[in-house]
């Protein structure tokens, strides 16, 4: 038996509907179908009145989300693809994040977005929004990349008070197994580092962790030791985990597949820019997907978000500094 | 779509109707001062008056129940925000910054609420409270405990065109909550009327696509508010899913006290929509024998007073200050401790 990483975003769900009764799931197809991807199967027909279709109104889902959250319940709403919570983007950063700070009251909410890129998606079912949401104050943004973290991270974001964008990345849903759900648990907050090397720290989160892990294989092929971090939470950013490894390191690729402008990525470089300049042998470099839409065509979509050749070709370029 | 018939009003008791005047008279005095002060420069940022709103307001504001329904204001909802209970301290404090308001100078003017009363704080983004009070009511439901209560946010013409209305309306209808969604039809949203806002006849002919309750009803009329919108309120309570009231009336001051609300044509202001609905009430109150003009004149000094000493304890207290302001916008404190397997 194996679990995948869907497989353990359903088990979060099924045991946070067993474990607190404030907790409710809400979104389009969700209820008896189960979900676009299956998320919630079962979940309606093991937990009547707690899990709910929504009409397709993103921005109402997470309005009442929040609502609903201020009275003591501690709704997970589901998305159903992250593109389309450009709908709801109002209620999230207007309502939901500016609410603790504005009137001392917190909002308990997650809000699990479908991310990233699957080949034949097209431009409109594989964003990858985080940094965007990463921008307004009032966030947590978690973004697991292993089937434990899928779980464990889903099951504390409830726990916690405020509100938080969970993004799942579509790519791994059923390509990602694992023997059983373990793993550190480590907490939210904490970077872990996934494969330990001493020539160059690649810093990335979500689907590239595991595209960074092949490409640092290859490397390894050619001698070269490469570390990546798993950031596992955008924000809060452990700085403190990317600093000691580019401590080791001297050299920094922060990887992310959403588009180039500002973001994660940008947000790395720029902070170990700012406080471990002295530690950098060799100029940050930043790797992300192109600047243009989503391509459909998976020839055009393979070759739009970073590869192991691409990322082995960025490392290749620091270690030449 | 059943229309209520709102000709005769003479069933609303005098208790509600002193209660609604009375918030009337304190949202008008209090935002008189307002303006003053935002015209001698004491208010920073905007001042947003409810004036000719007040019948509406104050209407829904005294159908509600303080710690049963809920209550999301908006921009001219001074007056229901009184009847609800609002302290006018709670006013004062956050247009002058005090910080000891409800906001603490971390939002200012309209932009408050007390979750603890049931009434949340507007964000400007219009529309977006009704999803809000619908997600308040349908934890009260998961709770089991929404039996006899009931949610209500106000919105004006130029809201009911965004998406977040016609999402928020929807879903609450889909849920069957107890919602009642007023429109004060004020002929202007900011400088823009109401032929460049919407095509339909009256707004009201929308509830009928939606699937829930519509009433129209006279916004100047203190006795056609008072029960149109308890009988909103009645109905949602009931469970006969969410209501709408479109209320007829006339902005009698600019979008806010930076404008002077020229765009707004005389014979407008000189049509029946244009009456002060503070006026109308008083003659009403009379004729109803709820109160003597004696006892009006007295409601108002007493009024004046209170509104002086509101303004005057905001003044006295302190700023935030920046120095200790915790600068965070979550309650989470990072790092979390590490859990044990």
């Amino acid at each position: 038996m194996s679990v995948t990483y869907i497989d353990a975003i359903h088990a979060a769900q099924e045991t946070l509907l067993r474990d607190d009764p404030r907790v409710f799931l809400y979104g389009q197809d969700i209820a008896t179908f189960g979900g676009a991807f299956k998320a919630t199967k079962g979940l309606a027909e093991q937990f009547p009145g707690r899990v709910f279709d929504s009409p397709i109104s993103e921005d109402a889902m997470i309005g009442m989300a929040v609502g609903a959250a201020i009275e003591g319940m501690r709704p997970v709403v589901e998305m159903q693809f992250a593109d389309f919570s450009s709908i709801a983007f109002n209620q999230i950063v207007n309502q939901a994040a500016t609410h603790y700070y504005r009137t001392g009251v917190p909002v308990p909410l997650v809000v699990r977005l479908p991310s990233g890129g699957t080949a034949g998606s097209g431009p409109f079912h594989s964003q990858s929004m985080e940094g965007l949401y990463a921008q307004y104050p009032g966030l947590i943004i978690l973004t697991p990349a292993s089937v434990s973290d899928a779980y464990h991270m889903l099951v504390d974001a409830a726990a916690l008070d405020d509100p938080v964008i969970y993004c799942e990345h579509k790519f791994l849903y059923r390509w990602l197994k694992a023997k059983a759900i373990n793993g550190d648990h480590l907490p939210i907050g904490q970077a872990r580092i996934v494969r330990a090397g001493k020539h160059a720290t690649v810093v990335t989160y979500s689907a590239m962790v595991h595209e960074a892990v092949r490409a640092a294989d290859r490397m390894a092929a050619d001698g070269w030791e490469i570390e990546v971090v798993d950031l596992r939470s955008v924000k809060p950013l452990d700085l403190d985990t990317v600093l000691a490894s580019v401590a080791r390191t001297g050299r920094l690729l922060a990887l992310g597949e959403a588009f180039p402008w500002g973001g994660v990525t940008a947000e790395i470089v720029s902070r170990v820019s700012e406080e471990g300049f002295h530690l950098l042998d060799a100029p940050p470099q930043r790797l992300n997907s192109r600047d243009t839409p989503v391509p459909y065509h998976p020839k055009l979509w393979a070759a739009h978000r970073p590869t192991p050749e691409s990322i082995c070709q960025a490392l290749r370029q620091l270690l030449g500094f | 779509m059943e229309m209520a018939d709102i000709s005769g009003g003479s069933t609303i008791d005098h208790a509600f109707l002193r209660k609604a005047f009375l918030a009337m008279l304190r949202a008008r005095l209090l935002e008189n001062k307002l303006s003053s002060l935002y015209k001698a420069g004491k208010i920073v940022g905007g001042v947003y008056l409810g004036k000719g709103q007040e019948a509406v307001s104050a209407s829904l504001g005294s159908a509600l129940i303080q710690g049963t329904d809920f209550f999301a204001p908006l921009i001219r909802d001074q007056a229901g925000r009184t009847a609800f209970g609002e302290p006018l301290i709670d006013c004062t404090r956050t247009y002058l910054g005090s910080s000891l308001g409800p906001m603490r100078g971390r939002d200012g003017n309209i932009h408050r609420g007390r979750i603890d009363l049931g009434m949340p704080a507007m964000i400007s983004h219009l529309g977006a409270q009704i999803s809000l009070v619908a997600g308040m009511l349908f934890a009260r439901r998961l709770r089991g405990d929404l039996d006899g209560r009931g949610g209500a946010t106000c919105i004006g013409d130029g809201a009911s065109s965004t998406g977040a209305f016609h999402e928020g309306l929807n879903l609450a209808a889909v849920e069957k909550l107890p919602l009642v969604a007023i429109i004060a039809n004020n002929q202007f949203a900011y400088s823009t009327p109401t032929n460049r806002q919407y095509a339909c006849g009256d707004l009201v002919e929308r509830a009928r696509g939606y699937g829930v309750g519509g009433f129209a009803v006279d916004g100047t009329d203190l006795l056609a508010c008072a029960s149109v919108i308890s009988e909103a309120v009645r109905r949602a309570r009931n469970g006969q899913g969410p209501q709408l009231v479109v209320a007829n009336l006339l902005r009698l001051t600019g979008h806010g006290e930076h404008d002077d609300a020229s765009y707004v044509p005389e014979e407008t202001k000189a049509s029946h929509c244009g009456r002060d609905c503070i006026e109308v009430a008083m003659r009403q109150l009379v004729e109803q024998g709820a109160a003597s003009v004696e006892e009006i004149l007295a409601w108002q000094e007493e009024i004046a007073a209170e509104v002086q000493r509101a303004v005057a304890q905001a003044q006295q207290e302190e700023p935030p200050d920046p120095y200790h302001e915790v600068w965070s916008a979550i309650s989470t404190r990072f790092p979390l401790p590490v859990v044990q397997p």
